[in-house]
């Protein structure tokens, strides 16, 4: 293997790197080094590449997973002739009725009140509490504070569905006099508190990250301290800001144990009465504020529908193919808000 | 060296010696895609609320004797009764008591089928301890569970909306429910549960609620009913005396939510068959329906 022109000692010859005269010693260094570096590009090449692997595997998954809930979803169009209007939109859900119907509106409509309610508890909350982490809280408070909020995303969910079960519950349906506490609100609640940890540890990154020089400018400008966060601090940290929220929603779209724990579960539709025609405009406000924007009513959402009927579901039955359309709508709702996110977490890369 | 060798063929021939001990004798031939596979398998096939009973059964049964093997299937209770007369089972776990054209066709067949219970299936309709309502007819509770009926005082308790809480569809309990309070036994009825009434996933989460809110009414399977909450007792019809539920009402027949669980076998048992029946009505075998919130024969 040695190019060595003088390596006729068979020392040396056993040592490529190893040469005795001036002349063979520079070139020996200088074949060496080329050839170090060529193992170097080499092993560079196969890291490279196995990395690259590593993240097509990702891809695949996500692609196959989406592949695998079409598969066993879409005969429910095709052979078993359901019209997907009517899947969507349909408000009975009877699967094990005879006959069987299959209309999953009231679980779209509980995932999306659950959700949306969440949000609007945790994104505010959240915010507020990653400024006063970033930019207010003395370093000893931070220091405590930052670990203990993410410590509550390791809280199993169903530690936090089984403590609102056994407490949340009761003291929601005392609070505002419900006839159950088994509604909307309960799990919006606990939903809310298992966002905050991932929405105030993204969000105050983001707002770390805004450069020392905006906060300097601006109070050195005149600005007082919340003027600055307001004006400078908080739309530079903007985009980061959005993936937060977005990383928090998905977590509470795709959250099973909890809201089948303490929703409620019933196929009811929620603000189902928007939709009565019957009903003057005056009287579907007044029963929308009266039912707390449908909170205070039973949630079923789609991921504890899965979840609970899923095992003992025959295999390849319409029913079967119903909850994989379920799964598979789920799966494209959450896609796109983690596309939303990304496109968002991008956008504050860029500025 | 040869210390080694030795002990290593030592160790060798005591591993081939466990292997086969442990799994020669509980493999039977298989591959005739038949359920009798060999003269000592049972095949059980019917109810579906029967099968996690069933299943329990031969699990403990396989565990007692080595050498017996039983083969569970669901599919329903006239699935079941189909199998026997055609020969494809030895047992048949129903819910239900055969029908005359049933036993007729057995009969012709020339095996007339022997019927056994074997456990009870009993459901309390539980509510708050401090619900005043003493007891409820059959029909009253079909009316507040397809939502007729929402307010308490409707049915003598205080004004109040009542919380219907029922247990998902995956649950025998829930069918078992339906068809025969719901739909009052009635299996083309096209009531339904109320669109309101919660769905519970498991008996113990509507124990809980009902402990503690003092609206909600609630049904579960006997062993489930604890001093946190009153089963109701329950009339089968208006001017009927209501029937508290107890393994005693249950198995006397007058208690209405109620219904015997069968397994159907082609003629007298014997053999295999006969040997795990004998299992099932055992105290072990009893234990098991305990075990699994139904009531025992004995």
């Amino acid at each position: 293997m040695s190019s060595d022109p003088v390596s006729h000692e068979p020392t040396t010859a056993r040592i490529p790197c190893a040469a005795t005269s001036t002349a063979s010693r520079f070139a020996a260094r200088r074949s060496c080094a080329e050839r170090q570096a060529r193992r170097r590009r080499f092993w560079e090449w196969i890291i490279e590449h196995a990395l690259l692997l590593i993240g097509l595997v990702a891809v695949a998954a996500v692609v196959l997973v989406l592949l695998f809930m079409l598969r066993d979803a879409l005969p429910l169009f095709f052979a078993d002739h359901l019209s997907p209007l009517g899947f969507i939109f349909g408000t009975e859900w009877r699967p094990i009725s005879f006959p069987a119907q299959y209309g999953i509106w009231a679980l779209i409509m509980g995932t999306t009140i659950v959700t949306a309610g969440a949000s609007l508890i945790a994104i505010p909350l959240g915010f507020a509490c990653a400024v006063y982490l970033a930019e207010l809280a003395p370093r000893a408070v931070r220091e405590v504070m930052k670990p203990t909020v993410e410590l509550l995303a390791a809280i199993p969910s169903v530690v936090i569905g089984f403590i609102g079960y056994a407490l949340l519950n009761n003291w929601v349906r005392d609070a505002f006099r419900l006839p159950t506490g088994l509604c909307a609100l309960t799990a919006v609640l606990l939903l809310a508190l298992m966002m905050l940890p991932t929405i105030i540890s993204i969000a105050e990154d983001a707002i770390t990250a805004v450069p020392r020089s905006y906060r300097e400018g601006s109070l050195a400008l005149g600005a007082s301290l919340l003027s600055t966060i307001r004006h400078a601090i908080l739309p530079a940290a903007g985009s980061g800001l959005v993936a937060a929220a977005m990383l928090g929603i998905g977590r509470a779209l795709g959250e099973t144990m909890v809201v089948l724990m303490v929703a409620g579960n019933s196929i009811e539709v929620p603000l189902g009465f928007l939709g009565n025609p019957d009903l003057t405009l005056w009287h579907k406000l007044a029963t929308l504020v009266q039912s707390g924007f449908g909170l205070f009513g039973p949630a079923r959402t789609m991921t504890a529908t899965v979840a609970s009927e899923m095992g003992e579901v025959a295999v390849g039955s319409v029913h079967y193919h119903a909850l994989f359309a379920v799964g598979a709508l789920l799966v494209l709702m959450s896609l796109t808000i983690t596309l939303v996110s990304d496109v968002a977490l991008r956008r504050v890369k860029r500025s | 060296m040869q210390h080694t060798r030795r002990l290593a063929t030592a160790v060798l021939a005591v591993a081939v010696l466990l292997w086969s001990a442990g799994c020669a004798p509980t493999r039977p031939p298989s591959g005739t895609g038949r359920t009798r596979v060999t003269p000592t398998t049972v095949a059980i096939k019917g109810s579906d609320t029967m099968v996690n009973l069933n299943q329990a059964w031969a699990e403990s049964y396989m565990g007692e004797n080595r050498d017996a093997r039983v083969v569970v299937n669901g599919g329903g209770s006239g699935t079941g009764i189909a199998a026997l007369l055609e020969g494809k089972t030895d047992i048949a776990a129903s819910s239900r008591e055969m029908t005359a054209e049933e036993i007729a066709a057995a009969t012709k067949a020339g095996h007339a089928p022997k019927a056994q219970i074997v456990g009870l299936d009993g459901i309390a309709v539980i509510v708050n301890a401090a619900n005043p309502v003493q007891s409820l007819t059959v029909a009253q509770l079909a009316a507040i569970y397809t939502g007729k009926t929402t307010d308490w005082k409707q049915v003598g308790g205080n004004a109040g909306k009542i919380v219907l809480l029922g247990r998902e569809v995956n649950s025998g309990t829930h069918v078992f429910f339906k068809e025969h309070v719901i739909q009052g036994g009635n299996s083309t009825s096209p009531a339904e549960y109320a669109k309101a009434t919660l769905f519970v996933s498991s008996s113990q989460a509507i124990v809980s609620e009902v402990a503690h809110n003092a609206r909600a009414i609630g049904y579960v399977g006997l062993g489930y009913v604890s001093d946190a909450v009153r089963a109701l007792p329950i009339a089968p019809a208006t001017g009927k005396p209501a029937v508290a539920p107890s393994p005693e009402s249950v198995v006397a027949g007058t208690y209405p939510i109620s219904r015997p669980l069968y397994f159907y076998t082609r003629g007298e048992p014997s053999g295999a068959v006969k040997a795990f029946l004998d299992y099932v009505l055992s105290a072990d075998g009893q234990a098991v329906v305990r075990e699994l919130e139904f009531v025992p024969v004995t």
